[in-house]
């Protein structure tokens, strides 16, 4: 049934994959989520008792580091295409590590500011940031744990996939992480 | 069957009919956990959710019942409410104010969103989407699962709260800060507003999950032939509350999200300078500003209202089309209004908030935008009136719900043109008239779609019929009642009455509106003991009732009558039927209806 409805949807009309076309509407919905918070964030600016933070150092790293990994995890959807699966692997590997660096890094720079003495008492950028970053952080700790079931999927035996959707959409996803993180770098950067 | 299924599609598969013969028809195996619990079965998913929403409908509408008794009979004690609810609630006899503000508060909540968006949405989009577009199900029919048990979640959460022993959240169904951020301002601010924050969340994640799949489905899953422009004005409806739910349920998140921590981690961005009466304690919160929650949450709430309407717009208009014997009149017109609410929706919530001190000017911009939704929504009543002209009206239960409907949508809609202006707002707001209002254009609206909807499609999900002398006598006592009960508000708002107070018996100026209280606590009981009877016709007929023995038996257009008269998983046994015209061909060439899947004869142009 559900082949039978994929060769509709390949053959017939021609159209996006309808996983693809949901996670787009998703995408959607989160950035909902951040421009609900961010423009609370500029709301608030304007108010009085407003607070900024030390911009730590440990964010341009961590920058560097989702963008590489953004590299990665494009490189590992090409080579998935040309069936190395070994390179696959160890890209998405290297992908989720990069993740977890990045929320390390996040992490640091989260401390450095906390230990300039904005804790989360108050109502400043600080607190808004420890809130934006830290559900940012969260999405790509979600996307880490997409990539290891993807990961165990391409050493599962059992399971021999040629359809490239599911990397397509991981990439997709990643690529998003990415992208929001470097809006907010951006927005934390100039409206401090 | 499973998603992996549809992620790993076998790239040999290539035309339709290879296939036919293995998946068209559905034979795999079915326990009664698959079948009944754990469905991926679109249809059976939406009876999970109209389940679960009536079981919703009854709660809520006992709270208001309840209040209902406070409010008509302040001065009566009723000893059996203090058997029944203990003497923390009904000390006495008489409904205690923590319990009332529970009660109204609850009620807001389950109706709101627990009835008329999860059971409201959830029911007719998952029943309706792929049999009328024409698919086997949803495009992924496991996050479809997801959905329902994250609202069932939500459910279980919200239902815990009210068990609590500081009670359930009690600061209004809108949560206004600083009152649902400091749990010692109130009981109902202790462990029932997280409570109620928890089943929240929940229910945002239950909402985006099911609007995501609604979306994509409609708009990638059609079956050949089936245009955007040929679909059922319900399937467009559900697109639209779908589209609303996914942007503006986040943005709720994001304020809530907030709203946790100031109440647990110190922060202040809603809290600013307090004092709290009750431990004699100034708060070292500053800087917060409780206008912003107000921002964040109207955002969405404005939408939400928009959410339970809309798809009761797209129920209606099928059954009145399909019950009028005419096509719909101005499709185009219909579609496009539908749009026009819908962005409108995004650009009018801070109308809630015209007496928080917004800046005059602003505020008149916000006047403009809301007067504007009296556009679309007359352009809608104006086209449900000249389909109804001169058609050849059947009476049917869901035909009489969906008349009921535009004569509510109309007086509700009237008094939102009032309400809609900043200054009459400076009188009206939070007082009766904005009670009478909202229920009337929103929730006893929604409930009427929503019963269209139900006695029209009820021999589609359960292969027999309601019980009609029951229905009707539910429709009228409901219908009448509804007027009954909220017509005389209007006059209370007009006075000043303030809503949310739990006696109004301090104030000389109300007591002239005691007798009406009493009268319309009275009609509420009536109108409540007629959804019983509903509700005792719904499960009757589900096993007893007539059974349906054509598939097609109100002679209608769209595709879910050309399934059988109890489809399996899958709708259709072999393959999906071809569109090859709009839904609306009815009264044509001499013939009461052609269905969608007729193909176009030698005299027709398509459509």
């Amino acid at each position: 049934m559900i082949l039978e409805r994929n060769s509709q949807v390949n053959d017939q009309r021609k159209k996006i994959h309808p996983h693809k076309f949901t996670l787009w509407v998703a995408l959607g919905s989160i950035i909902m989520m951040f421009a609900g918070l961010t423009s609370a964030y500029i709301v608030k600016r304007n108010m009085g008792g407003w607070t900024g933070f030390p911009f730590p150092r440990a964010f341009w790293y961590s920058s560097a580091v989702i963008l590489v990994s953004s590299l990665t995890v494009q490189m590992s959807l090409r080579a998935f295409r040309d069936r190395e699966m070994q390179k696959y692997r160890n890209l998405i590997t290297v992908t989720a590590v990069l993740g977890l660096l990045f929320v390390f890094l996040q992490w640091l720079g989260f401390r450095s500011i906390w230990n300039s003495g904005i804790t989360l008492h108050g109502s400043g950028a600080g607190q808004f940031l420890y809130v934006i970053a830290g559900l940012h952080a969260v999405h790509v700790l979600a996307g880490v744990v997409a990539l290891i079931v993807m990961f165990i999927r391409a050493y599962s035996a059992r399971i021999r996939s040629y359809d490239s959707t599911p990397v397509e959409l991981m990439s997709t996803y990643w690529h998003f992480v990415d992208l929001l993180w470097l809006y907010l770098f951006i927005f934390f950067m100039s409206i401090n | 069957m499973s998603n992996e299924a549809t992620l790993h599609g076998h790239p040999e598969v290539t035309t339709h009919d290879v296939h036919l013969d293995e998946h068209g028809v559905h034979h795999h195996k079915e326990t009664f956990i698959t079948k009944y619990v754990f469905s991926q079965d679109h249809k059976m998913i939406a009876k999970q959710f109209l389940i679960t929403g009536m079981v919703w409908a009854i709660l809520g509408a006992l709270m208001s019942v309840l209040f209902r008794l406070q409010l008509g009979y302040p001065d009566t004690t009723f000893p059996w409410l203090e058997d029944i609810l203990g003497s923390k609630w009904a000390k006495g006899g008489h409904i205690q104010p923590e319990f009332y503000y529970a009660l109204v508060t609850m009620h807001g909540t389950v109706l709101v969103f627990f009835v008329l968006t999860g059971g409201l949405s959830g029911t007719f989009a998952n029943f309706l989407i792929p049999l009328q577009v024409g698919a086997r199900d949803m495009a992924s029919p496991f996050l479809n699962m997801l959905s329902y048990w994250f609202f069932f979640t939500a459910s279980i959460v919200m239902l815990s709260s009210l068990f609590v022993e500081s009670g359930p959240a009690s600061g209004g169904w809108t949560t206004y800060v600083p009152l649902s951020a400091l749990a010692d301002a109130s009981d109902g601010s202790r462990a029932g507003m997280d409570l109620w924050i928890s089943s929240m969340a929940l229910f945002v994640v239950s909402s985006l999950l099911g609007g995501l799949n609604y979306i994509s489905t409609i708009l990638n899953l059609r079956t050949k032939g089936m245009s955007m422009t040929r679909l059922p004005l319900t399937i467009w409806a559900i697109l639209f509350t779908a589209i609303l739910g996914v942007l503006s349920f986040p943005v709720l998140l994001s304020g809530l999200i907030l709203l946790l921590f100031d109440r647990h981690a110190g922060t202040s961005f809603y809290l600013d300078k307090i004092f709290i009466a009750s431990t004699q304690q100034a708060l070292p919160n500053e800087g917060g500003s409780a206008i912003l929650y107000q921002h964040l949450f109207w955002f969405l709430g404005h939408p939400e209202v928009y959410i339970i309407i809309l798809p009761a717009m797209g129920l209606v208009s099928e059954v009145m089309a399909v019950n009028s014997r005419k096509p719909i009149f101005g499709y185009m017109a219909m579609v496009g209004s539908l749009f026009a609410i819908c962005v409108l929706a995004f650009l009018v919530w801070a109308h809630h908030m015209f007496v928080t001190g917004l800046n005059p000017l602003l505020g008149s911009v916000f006047v403009l935008l809301t007067l504007l939704i009296a556009i679309p929504s007359a352009i809608k009543v104006f086209n449900w009136l000249t389909t109804l002209w001169r058609g050849n009206l059947r009476f049917t239960p869901g035909m009489l719900f969906a008349i009921g409907f535009v004569s509510m949508f109309i007086s509700g809609g009237l008094t939102g043109i009032f309400l809609g202006n900043s200054t009459l707002d400076i009188q009206l707001h939070d007082t009766y008239f904005v009670i009478a209002h909202f229920h009337i254009v929103m929730g006893v609206s929604g409930m009427l779609g929503m019963f269209a909807g139900i006695y029209h499609w009820f021999p589609k999900m359960y292969g027999r019929y309601l019980n009609n002398t029951m229905a009707y006598i539910h429709f009228w006592v409901t219908f009448v009642g509804a007027y009954l009960i909220f017509w005389p508000m209007h006059y209370e708002g007009l006075a000043g009455m303030p809503r949310r107070y739990l006696t109004y018996s301090n104030w000389i100026s109300f007591n002239q509106f005691a007798d009406l209280n009493k009268f319309i606590s009275t009609v509420a009981m009536v109108v409540f003991a007629v959804q019983l009877l509903f509700v005792f016709n719904f499960f009757y007929s589900i096993f007893k009732g007539r059974r349906v023995v054509s598939q097609n038996p109100w002679g209608s257009t769209t595709l879910e009558w050309t399934a059988p008269i109890r489809p399996g998983h899958g709708n259709w046994p072999g393959e999906i039927p071809e569109v090859h015209r709009w839904a609306y061909d009815y009264a044509k060439d001499g013939r009461e209806f052609i269905p969608q899947t007729e193909p176009l004869g030698s005299n027709e142009s398509a459509h």
